[in-house]
This record gives structure tokens, C-alpha cells and sequence, in this order.
């Protein structure tokens, strides 16, 4: 197996007293799509935020392309190519699309780049070329989401990590989104992927690790998670 | 070609206007006037400083005078008898403009993980503490004077030009308040330039992200913390420039003039001309100084020839027409009077996007 591009060492993270992450190891590889799944409150989200520099972690080591990173600021670890579209999508409401996808490209300072990647966006998410000059918080959710993923790429990141994408969304939506997701991969994109979904999301995927109650209990393959007993019996209602 | 020619004649109508202002409001009104005019200079450059904290980056500042206080009190200490030192003027102003910012990275640094009503009670705290600190710092060193303030300040002189005497140039007389007018006209335009590049910058751009959702700003990449610090800092540092102004053209401070109610009228000058639009704040500061004053000088004579008495004290009667005015600028107008392109897309969507958006909400197989 190459070198992973992340590899995450008993990561620890801890709300006051509340340990919301007790000792979570994972890694990808270039270019794979892996999948966190687990249910409401099982540290998901926090481990995201945590590896994205949002949360300072308790303990562990989160070692990025060879480097640590765990120390680093969150707008370092954006220079270094980690990108998240988080949860509930936050994008910047009262800003236009085209506001919204260059904010994204604020780490950048290549204009002529920055202007093609822009072209890329919209021929991605065609949608958002319509909604350009729009407001983005008058979007659908979906068109939301759509930006907070054209936002992240255009940071050209190396990795990807998605908080939730199919959270609220209707399930023609969710389909599209996740039809992309699958593009972005098969492009070559390194993807951690958290999701509720956990059928959808193993499907995608080439990797999952399943989370409880703030440690991965189980991981594997995505076939062979979508296949385990254990998994169809939790998470995907028999 | 043509839309720019008719700019450039719009501006060189709106600039010849802006010098002959002086003259125009002497001859109508007098002398009085101007002095008016040269204080709502003062009070713009103050609203587009706190225009940058609340109306850029969306922190709101309750104690904004603070600044204002720092360098006015700066220009009267290195300018006057109080301690012998007369600093000219093009040292002791950016002196102060340095100091304010210094104070404002001071509020700043505590203060970077406040948002909201808590942000706004601390910063409202920290104005307070500036005032207080004037008023008692006479004792046991005495440095500010106290409650009787500075007085005898240095006019504003640069060589041996000073803007405190009249001057006669090609047989016309220019008094000591057409001459600050002059120069605040030049100050205020410089803050304008500022403030505008500013707004298009990448700077400008992460202060608005921060506004919007500071999370999400800072996933991606900015610098949220040194970023939210310079807006504190550039805010600061124009409200010090004014005071400075301010501390020159008066002759004299006292820490009465910088008390919370000053906090709340630059506010009240931002949020009622148009948050974030620098025009709708230089509106907002013009309307805010001109009209108190002119109800001050008019309330007394109307009721005298309505009623033959002053029934109620013009005094209180203009608080009572400010905050009605408020309120009904604020159901009206929610964005302001004249505000950005932005809020009003926000607040008052035209027929177009409200259809689109209308449309959107059901369309979301395409």
C-alpha cells in the first residue's frame, strides 16, 4: 500500500469534561473515498471539525501527506489542501453564488486559475452558473449544498471531507449530490465522507469505518460493511 | 464612454458644491452653520470607522467613542499647557490615529471569541472604562485634568499655517471654521478612499465572510483572528484620527464628550443610513448632526408663534423627534435610508428574484 495521505493516531477530542472522541485511528489513501458512518451523536461531526483544525483535539496525532498537522490553525491546514464542507452547509448567506465559490478560493492567489476554476464549477454544478448573481441563502438546499461543495473544491484541495451532504435534502436531491461525489472521486479526489445515510454512503465508497459513541467499533471494506450482520441490524433497518 | 462622462460631470458638480458649501451655508445661515457642517465631517469619519467593525465585519461596538476619546486626548496632551508640549500637528495626529488602533487591538484581543449581545455589553464596558479613566486620572498624578478637561489646546497648524486664524486670499475672507471645513473635507474624502478600497479587497471580502458565518469562514482559510483584529484596529484607527481633529478644532476636551449616548449616535448613523454602504453612512451622519441641530434652532420660534409660549423645551422635544424618527425609519426603511446593493436584494427583493426564488423552492429534481 502507498503512504496514506491522512493518517489519524488515537484522536481524542473533548467537550469540558465530555470526551466526544475517545481514540479514533483511521487513514486514506490518495484518491480513495472513504466513509465514516454512525449514528446522531457518535462523534462524527466532532472528528470532521477536529481534523479540519476547528477543534483543538485532547490528544492523538493527525498526520496530513507525511506531515502533522494537529497543531496548525484551520486556515493553515486549508493552505495545505484539506477542505471541508461542513455540516448544515454554512455558506455565507447574504453573499452571492459567485461571492460564495470565491471566498472559497481565498487561500488561492492565482486569479487567472482562480477565474477557470470558477468556469469548472459551473460546468460541475451547472445549476450554480444560472444562480450566479443570486443571494446564496435564497437558494434551495440543495443548490446550498451544491455551493458549499463548489466553495471547498475551489480551495484545490487534496483532501475532501463532506459533513452530512444528504442532511435535509429530498431524495431526488441526494441522488445528484451523491451522483457528483462520485464524479469528484472518480477525478481522482482523496474523500472522507461522513454520513447519516449509511447504505448511501457505503455505495459510494471504496472504505468505511463505522463510529459509536466516540470510537470506530468496525471497518473494513464497503462491500463487506454493507454485507456484515452487525451493520444491516444498526444502521440499515434489517 | 458616455455614462462616463457623465460621471466625471456629476462628480466635478457634486466637488464644486462641496467648496462652495462653506460660503452657501454662511451667507444663508452663518457662521453657526458651518461650525455644524465641520462637525458632521467628524461625525462621517467616525461612522465609516465604526462602519467597518459592525457594518463589514458584523461586530457591534458599543463603545466605539472610545477611540474618538483616545485621540482626542492624545492631540490635547502632546498640544497644549497641560504638560508644555506643543508637537505639531502632523506628528501628534497620526500619533494618535497609532494609539486608537492600539486600543483597538486592545479591545480586540479579549474579545476575538464574543459575538452578538456579548460582544456588544463588553465593548460598551471598555468605552465606559476609557471615559472613567479620563475623569480620574488627575489624582494621584494629575494627567488628564479630570472633569474640568483640557483646555488651551494647540489650533490645528501645519508650519506656520494655522487653520485657527482667518486668512485672506484673493480679496476674500476665509474664517477659521471655512478652513476646518477644508481640511475635514480632505480627511473625510481620504477615509471615504479608504473605505472603499477596502470594501472590494480580499480583506473586505474575508471581513464579510466573518459576519456571515465565522465557522465557515475560517474552514476556509482565513485567518479569522487576525483578520477580526484589523477591523478593530482600521475602525479604531479613523475614529482616532477624527478625535484628533476633533481636540484641535475645539481648543478643549473634557471626558463629558465621550459618553455612551456618543457610542450610540455614530451607531444610530450607521445602521439608519444603510449598514455596510458608505454613502448611506455619510448620509446618515449628515442627517444625524444637521437636523437635531436645526430643530434645536427652530423648535423654540415655531412654538413661540404657534402658541405665543414654549410649551415643551426644545431640548427634549428633539430627543423625543429623534427616537421617533428612529422608530419610524427603522419600520419603513429596515435596511436604512439608503442602503447597499446587498441588503436591499436581502430586504427588499425586486419581483425578479422573489419569482426565481419562489421557483426554486419547488424545482429541486432539475
Amino acid at each position: 500500500m502507498t503512504s496514506p495521505l491522512l493518517d489519524v493516531h488515537n484522536l481524542k477530542v473533548a467537550y469540558g469534561g465530555i470526551q466526544a472522541v475517545r481514540g479514533v485511528d483511521l487513514c486514506i489513501a490518495p484518491g480513495e473515498l472513504v466513509a465514516l458512518i454512525g449514528s446522531n451523536g457518535a462523534g462524527k461531526t466532532t472528528t470532521l471539525k477536529a481534523l479540519a483544525g476547528l477543534l483543538h483535539p485532547a490528544g492523538g496525532k493527525i498526520i496530513y501527506a507525511g506531515q502533522a498537522v494537529q497543531n496548525l490553525a484551520a486556515h493553515q491546514r486549508v493552505a495545505k489542501g484539506i477542505a471541508l464542507v461542513p455540516e448544515g452547509r454554512a455558506i455565507f448567506a447574504r453573499l452571492s453564488v459567485q461571492e460564495n465559490l470565491l471566498m472559497g478560493a481565498y487561500s488561492r492567489n492565482d486569479h487567472q486559475e482562480i477565474a477557470a476554476d470558477l468556469a469548472r464549477m459551473h460546468e460541475l454544478f451547472p445549476r450554480l452558473a444560472e444562480r450566479n448573481h443570486q443571494l446564496a441563502g435564497t437558494l434551495s438546499g440543495g443548490e446550498q449544498q451544491m455551493v458549499a461543495m463548489a466553495r471547498a473544491l475551489m480551495s484545490r484541495p487534496h483532501l475532501l471531507m463532506l459533513d452530512e451532504p444528504s442532511m435535509g435534502l429530498a431524495p431526488l436531491m441526494v441522488q445528484k449530490i451523491f451522483e457528483t461525489i462520485r464524479d469528484i472521486s472518480a477525478q481522482g479526489m482523496s474523500i472522507l465522507l461522513v454520513e447519516q445515510n449509511a447504505r448511501l454512503a457505503l455505495q459510494v465508497a471504496q472504505r468505511g469505518y463505522v463510529m459509536e459513541s466516540g470510537s470506530i467499533t468496525l471497518s473494513g471494506q464497503a462491500g463487506d460493511l454493507l454485507g456484515s450482520a452487525a451493520v444491516r441490524r444498526a444502521y440499515l433497518g434489517g | 464612454m458616455r455614462l462616463h462622462r457623465l460621471a466625471k460631470h456629476y462628480f466635478a458638480a457634486l466637488g464644486v458644491a462641496l467648496l462652495a458649501l462653506p460660503f452657501i451655508v454662511d451667507a444663508m445661515f452663518g457662521h453657526g452653520w458651518v461650525r455644524i457642517a465641520d462637525f458632521a465631517l467628524l461625525y462621517i469619519m467616525l461612522a465609516l470607522g465604526l462602519n467597518i467593525v459592525v457594518g463589514y465585519a458584523g461586530l457591534l461596538d458599543l463603545g466605539y467613542i472610545a477611540f474618538f476619546a483616545v485621540g482626542a486626548y492624545t492631540y490635547a496632551l502632546l498640544g497644549s499647557p497641560q504638560f508644555g508640549l506643543h508637537w505639531p500637528m502632523w506628528a501628534v495626529l497620526p500619533l494618535g490615529a497609532l494609539f486608537a488602533c492600539g486600543f483597538g487591538v486592545l479591545l480586540g484581543a479579549p474579545t476575538l471569541r464574543l459575538r452578538g449581545d456579548y460582544l456588544a455589553i463588553v465593548t460598551l464596558g471598555f468605552g465606559e472604562i476609557i471615559r472613567i479613566f479620563m475623569n480620574n486620572l488627575n489624582a494621584p498624578v494629575n494627567i488628564t485634568n479630570g472633569p474640568q478637561g483640557i483646555s488651551g489646546i494647540d489650533p490645528l497648524r501645519v508650519a506656520d499655517f494655522s487653520f485657527g486664524k482667518a486668512h485672506e486670499w484673493f480679496g476674500v475672507e476665509f474664517a477659521a471654521v471655512h478652513l476646518h471645513y477644508y481640511l475635514f473635507l480632505a480627511f473625510t474624502l481620504l477615509v471615504i478612499f479608504v473605505s472603499l478600497r477596502l470594501q472590494h479587497s480580499r480583506i473586505g471580502r474575508a471581513w464579510m465572510a466573518i459576519r456571515e458565518d465565522e465557522v465557515a469562514a475560517s474552514a476556509m482559510g482565513i485567518n479569522t483572528r487576525n483578520v477580526k483584529l484589523l477591523a478593530f484596529a482600521m475602525g479604531a484607527t479613523f475614529g482616532g484620527i477624527s478625535g484628533g481633529l476633533f481636540a484641535g478644532f475645539q481648543g478643549f476636551v473634557s471626558p463629558e464628550s465621550f459618553s455612551l449616548m456618543e457610542s450610540v449616535m455614530v451607531l444610530c448613523m450607521v445602521v439608519l443610513g444603510g449598514m455596510g454602504n458608505i454613502a448611506g453612512v455619510v448620509l446618515g451622519g449628515v442627517l444625524l448632526v444637521v437636523l437635531p441641530e436645526a430643530f434645536r434652532h427652530g423648535a423654540g420660534p415655531m412654538q413661540q408663534a404657534l402658541f405665543g409660549k414654549t410649551v415643551v423645551d426644545p431640548e427634549s422635544l428633539r430627543m423625543l423627534m429623534f427616537g421617533l424618527a428612529l422608530i419610524l425609519v427603522m419600520l419603513w426603511r429596515p435596511a436604512g435610508l439608503w442602503p447597499s446593493a446587498q441588503r436591499r436584494r436581502e430586504l427588499m427583493p425586486d419581483e425578479a428574484v422573489a419569482q426565481q426564488e419562489r421557483d426554486t423552492v419547488y424545482d429541486v429534481s432539475k
